[in-house]
């Protein structure tokens, strides 16, 4: 395999009331999935949003909504927005996460479109922002992982694998990579220390909160390599790699890369392309101390004795890639790998001369630079309000307000994707995955599906007593090439499921 | 720096060169951070435009629960 594979990306995002920290996030995050969503004329699936087409009632509701905590027990009273849970039209899913919304992005099979979905997902939550900002104070949304006060929150990975790979591979292979690959994948913190009790900075939003190899939690003791199992596809063949270290990524080529240098160390380990042990001697403390180290030459011990800084280790992988790729696809190498290839070789070439050179690639090589700036004007050290403030508007979602999307506004970053492409897959599901299915039939047929998830739709069909669930099992079915001409001659979702059932009978 | 030096054919000047697909637009811009360090004044001017105004209010009230 390549770059190439099932693969997704979930975001919670950071939410705030400007000026009124007590606000009770969980409300707020309904508030933030229904506002966009009722603005789609969607359902939510636990909210029964009647009135969600006329337009009018739409607005009261915006200002119901912007009134935020102070209305918390009226608003539980009439549904509870916290159970907010809606999938869209792109295939993904916008629901509230405990006290974050969370996007999670449609399966796409590329790392570029998994770029494009990410950021149309950041795009929703701006959407929704603006609606909500409609009553003052609104509602804010930052695309990051931390408070900077003891709190993180995950953007995750998703890789679909097969299931006959041991674990214990992915372990031995993975767990070197992930300690090196913040090097690029970071977004940059200011604090050191879960709390940020030591002043500084740091490569990393996450690393932080980090305290063993491996494990099944997420929210406490969170494992380097997660070990949930939940595939939402056919579990006998599949598994769902669930990747929670990373950080939420805002340069398009970091984000690249870190789907897609991930997916072919992947592939090589399915591929047993992988003949050396890298194994870290003390991986959880080497993680905190690479991304506490912006000069990127602090060293890492191997078990073997070696010692090799985290460009260096990356290096080692990619050099594996380099002669997996070559021994397997010699000169026939698809644009998406092709294109990870050559940016991995870019950034990692650009950190070892001088990581300053990566500020159009890497988000915390930019932020960096944005903070020194800073200190050297202003005359300002690394305890100062003014850098945590910084770090943390860097990622605010709102276009004027965001300081990463005024510096992408003024040129400074490798844009991969266009803007128009990131438009279109607000609406339009990726064509090639069961995501197109999921999407279209919201689009198509909203009001006779009664629920939808990642492995199946339900449709409630007009006349009908019971009832009726598509399965969805298999990740690479129910794309544009084999269903759209379907859905063309479908009319309603009657048609839909009758055409289904005499295709596949 | 061990022992990967064979495998490091792409230095970025010459990297994109075989590369015909709607990819990167731009590894081969040059003039990168010559420029930085003499505009980094104007993108601190346009960013101080933006900033919260109070900042250690700010960073106080930007408190969260614990997620994933």
């Amino acid at each position: 395999m390549t770059v190439r594979r099932v693969m997704g990306i979930e975001t919670e995002y950071g939410i705030s009331v400007p000026g009124d920290p007590a606000a009770n996030p969980m409300i707020l995050s309904g508030q933030v999935v229904n506002a966009y969503a009722s603005a789609q004329g969607i359902r939510a699936a636990h909210a029964s949003w009647d009135y969600a087409d006329e337009a009018p009632l739409r607005d009261a509701r915006g200002f119901e909504m912007g009134r935020g905590a102070a209305d918390a027990s009226q608003l539980t009273d009439e549904e509870d927005p916290t159970l907010a849970n809606v999938v869209l039209t792109n295939g993904a899913r916008l629901y509230v996460d405990h006290a974050h919304p969370e996007y999670s992005s449609p399966e796409v099979t590329s790392p570029r479109a998994a770029v494009a979905f990410d950021r149309a997902g950041e795009a929703i939550m701006a959407e929704s922002v603006r609606r909500l900002s409609q009553v003052p104070p609104g509602v804010n949304l930052y695309k990051n992982n931390t408070d900077g006060k003891g709190q993180s929150y995950g953007t995750h990975e998703n890789y679909l694998m097969r299931r006959e790979t041991p674990f214990t591979d992915i372990v031995r292979h993975l767990v070197p990579f992930f300690v090196a690959r913040q090097v690029v994948t970071g977004s940059g913190r200011v604090g050191i220390g879960m709390d940020s009790r030591t002043a500084g900075y740091q490569l990393s939003q996450r690393s932080d909160f980090f305290e063993v190899e491996v494990g099944l939690e997420t929210t406490l003791k969170r494992p380097i390599i997660n070990t949930r199992d939940e595939p939402h596809a056919v579990a006998d063949l599949y598994r769902r790699l669930h990747v929670i270290i990373g950080d939420a990524n805002h340069c398009d080529v970091a984000n690249l890369l870190k789907l897609g240098t991930t997916s072919l160390v992947l592939a090589m380990i399915e591929d047993r392309a992988i003949d050396v042990d890298l194994t870290v001697a003390r991986p959880v403390a080497t993680l905190q101390a690479v991304s506490h180290d912006p000069t990127c030459t602090s060293l890492i011990e191997l078990r073997d004795g070696t010692k090799l800084t985290a460009v260096q280790l990356l290096w080692r992988y990619h050099a594996l890639a380099e002669r997996y790729l070559k021994s397997r696809y010699a000169g026939e190498l698809d644009s998406d790998t092709d294109e990870v290839m050559r940016w991995w070789a870019i950034v990692l070439d650009r950190l070892e001369r001088d990581p300053r050179e990566a500020s159009r690639e890497l988000d915390w090589v930019a932020k960096q630079q944005v903070l020194q700036g800073y200190i050297d004007r202003d005359g300002l050290d690394w305890t100062d309000s003014r850098l945590r403030a910084i770090d943390i508007q860097w990622s605010d979602v709102r276009p004027d307000k965001g300081i990463f999307h005024k510096l992408r506004a003024a040129g400074r970053f490798e844009e991969l994707v266009t803007e128009s492409a990131v438009m279109e897959a607000v609406h339009e599901p990726p064509h090639d995955t069961r995501a197109y299915f999921r999407g279209k039939c919201l689009e198509k047929y909203p009001d006779q599906i009664a629920a939808a998830s990642w492995d199946s739709v339900i449709f409630d069909i007009p006349g009908q007593t019971s009832l009726q669930r598509v399965p969805m099992l298999e990740p690479l079915r129910g794309t544009k090439a084999a269903v759209g001409a379907l859905f063309d001659r479908s009319p309603d979702a009657a048609t839909l499921l009758r055409e289904l059932a005499s295709a596949s009978g | 720096m061990p022992s990967q030096e064979q495998s490091r054919p792409q230095r970025r000047d010459d990297a994109p060169d075989e590369a015909p697909e709607p990819t990167p637009a731009a590894p081969e811009a040059t003039a990168r951070k010559e420029n930085l360090d003499s505009d980094i004044d104007s993108v601190l001017d346009e960013i101080d435009g933006v900033l919260e105004s109070n900042a250690e209010e700010f960073v106080r009230g930007f408190v969260q629960k614990g997620g994933q």
